[in-house]
């Protein structure tokens, strides 16, 4: 994969799909878990009991439930007692990909199957529960070191990335982004340029983040959380709720995909990344970035807002990204805005920060592949920028192509276009076989 | 489509000052005598015993004017450092052509430890009560703060990324700044590396390498296809840090890196120019420094080498920049200058990675 002056790359680029998926949210933990969810607009925030949080205005967030037991890996038991709470579910997430995708040919369990494809994460937080924890330590027992050197080995959040690779043998290149909200969506999108300009036939990537105080009292002090419900697009929104998890996709280009004869998902046809130089926080009222980000990634797919069925807005809830996204999304469409179905999925889980892009490409595969509308929960009245179509029951609708907004605190912006996979016959048809790759 | 790559500009700041010429200096002839005694970070209790060692970026004189945008007043040192060097690398042409339009121009920030001051400084009002903590502070504490911050100093609109790593990082990092040029995403691309000292940080290396000393700054690289400079000659790597750990993976690079030699593909070595200088990543501390030192000795070679972090400090996802900032330095040194350079680091416990440059000539 290393540059040489000299080399040369592919003219033409290869073309790139899903052959797998895997999902932790509040929902739940895998695909039919939060399909199901999703679907039917579930909200499933609840009191956040991983830290205190009566200083705070806010009590409640898409805290996960952790299954009692770890998947099958190859870490140490002292290895995984070592880990944080975001490496636990990126395993769960990554497991659930590896198996989907089928690329666990020896068994996850063999020690000598080696799997030796890049890896693309996002994540904003990191491992900061362990920064936390060796700061506190640091500050009232400054002279004893017990625990520290680990501490401060498994804070640095490269370590998440590698320990994730080691646990399932992953050999190749490990790249881990970090653009706030945007970084989930930017690690699926460096990914998908490296399949398509031929440095490797398949990779993997998204991203996940886990709670910790020092955000959760982040975004409380910014006061960005709301203190009734999250309501993205709502007209009296006033704010978000946070969440945690972790998603991934396992890419392969179309050529190798088709000669292991794998199940593809769906087609990867478009991404683009913007920076918004409005503020470090506030996006551009006008959604000028957020039109860029959408723009590239539609003329990479060779589409346009016609060509697109379903848009998973970023949706945070909060008053100025709704309206900004809202607008950048009547630019884009024009005349069409009116036939473009929108939703925001935050309301049901939280916003993920660095999983988020990751986490609702997922929600958007799911929509696309099983030919439903996710709807935006909790709108009693649509804000006046909602010119679109907003979601908000859950509905049945034959799906071609989807669009995924991620924007994030630095002016961070990107934006995935998935369609249906070449030679797509009915997605109810393929339904089953999902179901049957992930149940045992 | 054939690669080619070069560096169009080189900036720095770091414990020798600001500026290329300042580290150029210092690493090649001692840090100034107001620099070369080690500084101490307080612990913030104020104990004197539970001082650490830095070595810490010399506070500019005149300050630079740029640092009054209205970005940078409340930003941390890191920040700072990132778009002093950015804006030495691109220099005043460009960055007039950036501003008019013209040149679409990417940043890739590569990063190991971020805006470390900020997140000490928040997490302490949030364990005093979180009620209070500052949000001001906040949003200084995102990893992508800096790469924002100097987009917003810059003008630039293109894609920005911020990545993170091992001490290695960097070198993926300018591969990731390649394939956006190879790509057409942009036209120019800064690839940074910065990192700022706190006591927090000097502590954590204290407990992993407690013969190093802390440093901060940052180097950048402006790349551009094409062009008439010191050409990107090879990435090498990144060799992940597996089973075989840090030395297999610092042996596989050594091998990756003597393969492409001119001896080693048939070729004759330029009779004229001294043999390749080999910028390390060794820092003083014998742990850390063993894989590297154990694999170029192993390698016989042929030209130089210059252990910048020795004298300079260890600046975490900052030191591969600087070291990559000297070997592209190296190539322009007057009567003495070399032909290629390579800058090496064996990171922690992420991957082993190279990067080559020659001379544009």
């Amino acid at each position: 994969m290393a540059y040489r002056s000299g080399d040369t790359s592919p003219a033409v680029p290869h073309r790139v799909v899903v052959t797998g998926a895997g999902i932790v949210t509040a929902h739940g933990c895998g695909w039919q878990a939060n399909a199901d969810a999703v679907r039917e607009g579930r909200v499933s925030l609840k009191p956040v009991t991983l830290f205190d949080v009566t200083r705070q205005r806010v009590g409640a967030a898409g805290q996960v439930d952790l299954p009692d037991t770890m998947p099958p890996h190859r870490l140490p038991p002292r290895t995984v007692g070592r880990l944080d709470r975001g490496s636990h579910l990126l395993l769960h997430a990554l497991h659930e990909t590896l198996k989907s995708a089928g690329w666990t040919e020896g068994g996850m369990d063999e020690k000598d199957t080696l799997l030796p494809v890049p890896l693309c994460l996002g994540t904003s937080a990191g491992a900061m529960t362990l920064g936390e924890e060796f700061h506190r330590r640091t500050l009232a027992q400054p002279d004893r070191r017990g625990g520290q050197t680990t501490r401060a080995l498994f804070y640095q959040t490269h370590t998440q990335s590698v320990m994730a690779a080691r646990a399932f043998g992953i050999t190749g290149p490990v790249t881990l982004l970090s653009n706030a909200c945007a970084s989930g969506a930017n690690a699926i999108g460096h990914a998908f340029q490296l399949l398509r300009r031929g440095q490797a036939p398949r990779a993997l990537a998204g991203g996940y983040d886990a709670l910790c105080h020092l955000v959760f009292a982040g975004f409380d002090s910014l006061k960005a959380l709301s203190t009734t419900r999250p309501r993205p697009f709502d007209s009296a929104r006033d704010g978000l709720a946070l969440g945690e998890g972790a998603a991934l996709l396992a890419l392969e280009t179309l050529e190798h995909a088709t000669a292991r004869g794998a199940r593809i998902l769906a087609e990867v046809t478009g991404y683009g990344a913007s920076t918004d130089l409005h503020h470090l926080t506030q996006p551009d009222p006008e959604g000028g970035a957020a039109l860029d980000s959408m723009a590239q990634a539609c003329r990479m797919a060779g589409t346009s807002a016609e060509g697109i069925d379903y848009l998973n807005s970023h949706g945070t809830g909060t008053p100025l990204n709704d309206s900004a996204e809202g607008r950048a999304i009547q630019r884009w469409a024009g005349e069409h805005v009116g036939h473009i179905a929108v939703s925001s999925t935050k309301g049901g889980m939280g916003h993920l920060l660095g999983g988020a892009g990751a986490v609702e490409a997922v929600i958007s595969l799911m929509a696309l592949h099983e030919d439903f509308l996710p709807p935006n929960v909790a709108v009693d009245a649509a804000d006046a920028v909602c010119t679109f179509a907003l979601v908000q029951r859950p509905e049945a609708r034959a799906l071609r192509a989807v669009l995924t907004n991620s924007f994030g605190f630095g002016g961070s912006n990107a934006t995935l276009v998935f369609r249906k996979p070449p030679g797509f016959m009915a997605s109810t048809a393929s339904i089953p076989s999902m179901a049957a790759a992930l149940m045992d | 489509m054939t690669h080619r790559i070069t560096i169009a500009g080189i900036g720095a700041v770091s414990s020798g000052g600001w500026g290329v010429e300042a580290l150029w200096w210092a690493v090649t002839r001692g840090l100034p005598p107001t620099l070369a005694e080690t500084g101490t970070l307080p612990h913030p209790s104020g104990d004197p015993a539970l001082a650490r060692a830095v070595r810490r970026v010399p506070k500019p004189d005149p300050r630079p004017a740029f640092l009054a945008h209205p970005r940078l007043r409340r930003a941390s040192p890191i920040s700072h450092f990132a778009a002093a060097a950015a804006l030495e690398a691109i220099g005043p042409e460009r960055l007039e052509a950036i501003w008019s339009g013209g040149l679409r121009t990417g940043i890739v920030c590569s990063l190991l430890n971020g805006s470390v001051n900020y997140s000490a400084r928040f997490h302490a009002e949030v364990l005093k009560d979180p009620a209070t903590a500052s949000p001001l502070l906040f949003p200084e504490t995102v990893f992508n703060a800096p790469a924002s911050h100097v987009a917003a100093v810059l003008g630039i609109t293109a894609p920005i990324t911020t990545v993170l790593g091992d001490t290695a990082q960097f070198f993926p990092a300018v591969e990731t700044a390649v394939q956006w040029l190879l790509d057409g995403l942009v036209d120019t691309c800064l690839v940074i590396g910065a990192e700022e000292a706190d006591w927090l940080t000097a502590e954590a290396l204290a407990l992993l390498a407690p013969r190093a000393v802390l440093s901060e700054g940052a180097g950048a690289l402006l790349l551009e296809k094409n062009g008439p400079g010191p050409l990107l000659a090879a990435i090498y790597g990144p060799h992940p840090i597996q089973q075989s750990g840090r030395k297999g993976a610092a042996t596989a690079l050594f091998a990756d890196i003597a393969a492409a030699w001119p001896a080693a593909q048939g070729q004759e070595p330029l009779p004229e120019a001294p043999g390749p200088l080999l910028v390390t990543d060794c820092c003083g501390d014998p742990k850390t420094d063993a894989p590297t030192k154990s694999a170029a000795t192993a390698s016989s070679w042929p030209g130089l080498i210059m252990h910048p972090r020795t004298v300079l400090g260890e600046a975490l996802g900052a030191s591969a920049a600087l070291q990559s900032v000297l070997a592209v330095r190296s190539l322009a040194d007057g009567g003495s200058s070399h032909a290629a350079a390579v800058a090496v680091a064996v990171g922690g416990n992420m991957q082993a990675a190279a990067l080559e440059v020659r001379s544009g000539a």
